[in-house]
């Protein structure tokens, strides 16, 4: 049974046990509940981007038959929400981070929820929403970032639109650029990005029989129970949020969406209630991610060594802060990429404008400057006539070097492996399917953060219980958001107690019934709650060997345990079943379950100053090389083939780590060709996928996932995040490519037809390279 | 309102319907068929669709009244646990579910598509699935576990 790795059922391609019920149709999702009397729920956007609310009134639509009532910011007990876990009010301040529920005096955004209403029928509430009439008096708005920083800007807050400010300083930036020989400088930015989940957000909720606020909601934050019983002056075990398996989050589903909604009208009504969100509306409410100005200049010697690198960031918050800071934080960090430069100045700012807010998003922060940063690489290898790898493998950082912000790299760093990898099994070049068009090749390598800041003192836990039949249990309140990530828990008891995943069953993602797991997001479950479980497992283990080891009379590290047997090593005639140890713990008043807690490695918070400490706990290294044909009439970009290697330390799922691998590439094609929120003035052009266009089946080509396995990150057996890492580099891949192609680099995302055709045209004299 | 029937999955489905309320709404809202997904309700993600008397629509963009006595076929009518469909079969295999929340759709597209094109290439799979948006997979393993079923299917007639 056991492979040459000496696992078990670690590293292959286990089927997924969540898979079955999606692909019969059986399971449900946030939707596809409903409880008797259930009232249906809308919410009612604001139409402005920047007023004041004058008078809201909602007496025609309580009025209409069936409706059960109209809730404004009056209604609100607490109308305050904080983006916030403990630790990070450090650095973004309380007041800056604060929405509102529903909006009282003022509205900030277009698309910002002003009152909600619960009606019997869908089209009851549908028609109560459109009768609300709310009377608004224009304000001065401001919808670009570097206008919003201009000091007659109109001002979000009474303090400014400057949400926050970070530095990195690091060596003498200008005695840096003395000893360079070549100088590139040039403007970044990006655009807003929907996260476009195929399930908008939606829930549930109840008061259950004991007065709790139950909330059945599409969330990646079960935690967020905090939040609504804080808006509603509960005490926190008052509200339970259960998350079933959810159709995609991305960061969408990470600030609270619909709890609060949720939580407000349950309270009020005591009645079930659900709301779910048109596609319009999952657009047009919060939250995006964020449009970046990235101002970069970068030094270098003729010999290929980079000397310096001074950035600017400007980041577009949107009509409020959510996470931003922290966005931003993640971007300065992540701002000089994975190289070895000695002088660096980073500064950064998240300004407020009365855009739709913007917060996670898949690659936190680390997508935008590596779009930047890397066809940064690419424009300074040419201008220094390098070969774009050399010039990169010269530049890596390697293990034990710092980065800009001063934090080691104290796991394996194979960015030359994942470089050269990916560029040589793009493979022999195409020939141009026809006359006009060009192909070219780009590659990008990028470093992305997984697990939480680490002064945030991140913890997952878990709970592992042996049945009396001899199958196990696994709790733990890990939202599942496609990526496997229930799956690689079982994967894991799987493999520590030598039990078929079959005989596992797993409850997760339930606040008052799991315990307490923490997000899914910043790729930090398998790490995070892998550990726990693993921890925890492991416990349970110890408990079965030595009831082993006093029943057989052996010492308990002899026996083994496998195919849900256990047995003293070299006698596997002498066994007991799961079934009977089970029995036997019991028995002998053994415990059958075994609870545990993961703590992360916790640090000092780093230097403001000097933006110097440690900030993660560890990073993903990884490479992807593309290649790109292009149609120099129409500017049209088709990728044709994308190579991605990753060094992911240890797989688990290889099926899920090739998954996040492959969905991460088309998401990035999608941001580097099609994807954009068009927003004039605040108003979203862009409300529905015939606009806001995702990559389909035919846009995204065949996908190489290569992964290496260092066995160095910080989760179970050596493995490191890979959810979004897998984004990060496609961008700028594919940028460099149209540039090998066609001679024109693009310095705006996406890169439209439009935008290659114009940037040909300013570009004339390297066109004609 | 108006009473309307048609045959679900094989079985026989009767409903009284609004002229204007389409076949998604009565399927996920009357009928309790909520492997039915909606993603839009405009056409544009394909998370909705089931096969009408052989050929996959949007069923946000159908009314309910043009079902009547016609066929609707649903994930759900594919198979389930105890008889896989071979595609449902190479899903789980091959790992082309995530989230999971377009695989109702994508996998009714498919199997309408095979039906007319046992032996259709990568190529042609993609096209079919033009219309059915997956924001996780990338759609890699999808058209790879299509490809596998389709060779099952093959196979299995030949
Ligand atoms: S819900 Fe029908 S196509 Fe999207
Ligand atoms: S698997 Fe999530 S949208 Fe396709």
């Amino acid at each position: 049974m056991s492979t040459t790795s000496g696992f078990r059922i670690v590293g292959d391609r286990a089927p997924r046990p969540d898979a079955r019920d999606k692909v019969y149709g059986l399971l449900r999702y946030a939707d596809d509940f409903a409880l008797a009397g259930m009232l249906h729920a809308k919410v009612v956007r604001a139409t402005r981007p920047s007023a004041r609310i004058l008078k809201i009134d909602g007496s025609r639509a309580e009025a209409l038959p069936g409706v059960t009532c109209v809730l404004t910011a009056r209604d609100v007990p607490h109308n305050v929400l904080f983006s916030d876990v403990p630790g990070q009010t450090t650095a973004i301040g309380p007041l800056r981070a604060r929405t509102q529920v529903l909006a009282g005096d003022t509205v900030r955004y277009l698309g910002e929820a002003v009152a909600l209403v619960a009606a019997e029928t869908e089209e009851a509430a549908e028609e109560a929403a459109r009768l609300v009439v709310v009377e608004y008096e224009d304000r001065p708005g401001v919808f670009d970032p570097e206008e919003a920083l201009r000091p007659d800007a109109p001002p979000l807050e009474p303090t400014g639109n400057v949400i926050s400010r970070w530095k990195i300083r690091k060596g003498d930036v200008e005695a840096g650029f003395r000893e360079a020989d070549v100088v590139v400088a040039e403007t970044y930015r990006t655009g807003f990005i929907d996260h476009a989940f195929i399930e908008p957000e939606a829930g549930v909720g109840w008061l259950d029989e004991n007065g709790v606020i139950t909330l059945r909601v599409a969330t990646q934050v079960i935690e967020h129970f905090r939040d609504v019983a804080n808006v509603l002056g509960l005490p926190h075990s008052r509200v339970r949020i259960i998350a079933p398996y959810i159709g995609g989050g991305f960061g969408g589903k990470e600030d609270v969406t619909v709890e609060v909604f949720l939580g407000l009208l349950v309270w009020k009504t005591r009645r079930p209630v659900r709301l779910c969100y048109s596609r319009e509306e999952s657009i047009l409410s919060p939250t995006k991610r964020h449009p970046f100005v990235m101002k970069y200049t970068h030094g270098a010697r003729r010999d290929g060594t980079l000397v310096a690198l001074q950035v600017e960031l400007i980041a577009d918050a949107g009509g409020y802060a959510y996470l931003s800071p922290l966005t931003l934080l993640y971007a300065m960090v992540h701002a000089a990429g994975p190289y070895r430069i000695p002088h660096v100045k980073v500064d950064g700012v998240a300004v407020l404008t009365n855009n739709p807010p913007t917060s996670a998003f898949r690659g936190f922060g680390s997508a935008q400057p590596a779009f930047a940063y890397e066809s940064q690489m690419d424009a300074l290898a040419r201008a220094l006539a390098l070969d774009p790898l050399a010039f990169r493998e010269r530049n890596y950082l390697r293990k034990g070097e710092r980065l800009a912000s001063g934090q080691e790299l104290e796991t394996a760093v194979l960015l030359p492996e994942t470089a050269a990898r990916a560029w040589h099994a793009l493979g022999p070049p195409r020939t141009p399917s026809g006359p006009g068009k060009r192909i070219g090749r780009g590659v990008a390598s990028a470093l992305t953060a997984y697990g939480r800041i680490v002064w945030l003192h991140d913890w997952s836990s878990a709970w592992v219980e042996l049945q009396m039949d001899g199958t196990v249990l696994v709790r733990t309140g890990v939202p599942d958001i496609g990526g496997g990530q229930a799956a690689s828990l079982v994967q894991i008891t799987a493999e520590i107690l030598g039990l078929a995943q079959d005989e596992i069953t797993i409850h997760i993602g339930d606040s008052a019934l799991t315990p307490l797991a923490g997000t899914t997001t910043a790729t930090r479950q398998l790490y995070m709650s892998g550990s726990a479980v693993h921890k925890a497992a492991s416990e349970l283990r110890a408990t079965l060997l030595q009831q082993t080891g006093e029943l057989l009379n052996v010492p308990p590290e002899t026996i083994v345990l496998a195919d849900g047997l256990a047995y003293a090593e070299g006698n596997p005639q002498r066994k007991l079943s799961f079934k009977e140890l089970a029995a036997a713990c019991a028995r002998a008043h053994r415990p059958r379950s075994a609870f545990a807690i993961y703590q992360a490695p916790a640090g000092q918070v780093m230097d403001f100053e000097t933006g110097q400490g440690k900030v993660f706990p560890d990073f993903t290294f990884g490479s992807q090389a593309v290649e790109v044909e292009v149609d120099e009439d129409t500017g049209e970009v088709q990728v044709l083939r994308v190579v991605a290697c990753y060094d992911v330390g240890k797989v688990i799922n290889r099926n899920s780590v090739e998954g996040q691998v492959e969905g991460g590439v088309a998401m990035g094609i999608g941001y580097a060709l099609l994807e954009e929120d068009r927003v004039a003035a605040g108003l979203t052009l862009t409300p529905n996928l015939m606009t806001y266009l995702i990559p389909t089946a035919l846009d995204v080509p065949d996908v190489t996932a290569i992964i290496l396995e260092s066995g160095e990150g910080m989760g179970p057996w050596g493995a490191r995040g890979i959810g979004e890492p897998a984004l990060v580099p496609t961008a700028p891949a594919i940028a460099n490519a149209v540039f090998d192609a066609v001679g024109v680099r693009v310095t705006r995302l996406p890169i439209t037809p439009e935008r290659l055709w114009r940037a040909g045209q300013e570009q004339p004299a390297r066109r004609a390279r | 309102m108006r009473p309307i029937e048609f045959t679900l999955n094989g079985a026989r489905a009767r409903v009284t319907v609004e002229p204007h309320e389409t076949l998604l709404w009565v399927l996920r809202q009357r009928l309790a068929a909520t492997e039915v997904k909606s993603g839009c309700e405009r056409g544009d993600c394909g998370a909705c669709a089931v096969v009408l008397d052989g050929r996959a629509i949007n069923s946000c963009l159908a009314l309910a009244v043009q079902a009547e006595g016609k066929s609707v076929l649903t994930v759900r009518g594919l198979g389930g646990p105890e008889a896989p469909h071979p595609l449902q079969a190479t899903f789980v295999e091959l790992g082309a579910a995530q989230c999971g929340i377009c695989i109702p759709g994508m996998l009714v597209s498919l199997y309408a598509f095979l039906q007319e094109h046992p032996r259709a290439t990568r190529g042609e799979i993609r096209e079919a699935i033009g219309g059915n948006l997956c924001r996780c997979t990338g759609y890699q393993k999808i058209v790879d576990a299509a490809e596998a079923a389709a060779r099952r299917l093959v196979g299995a007639t030949e």
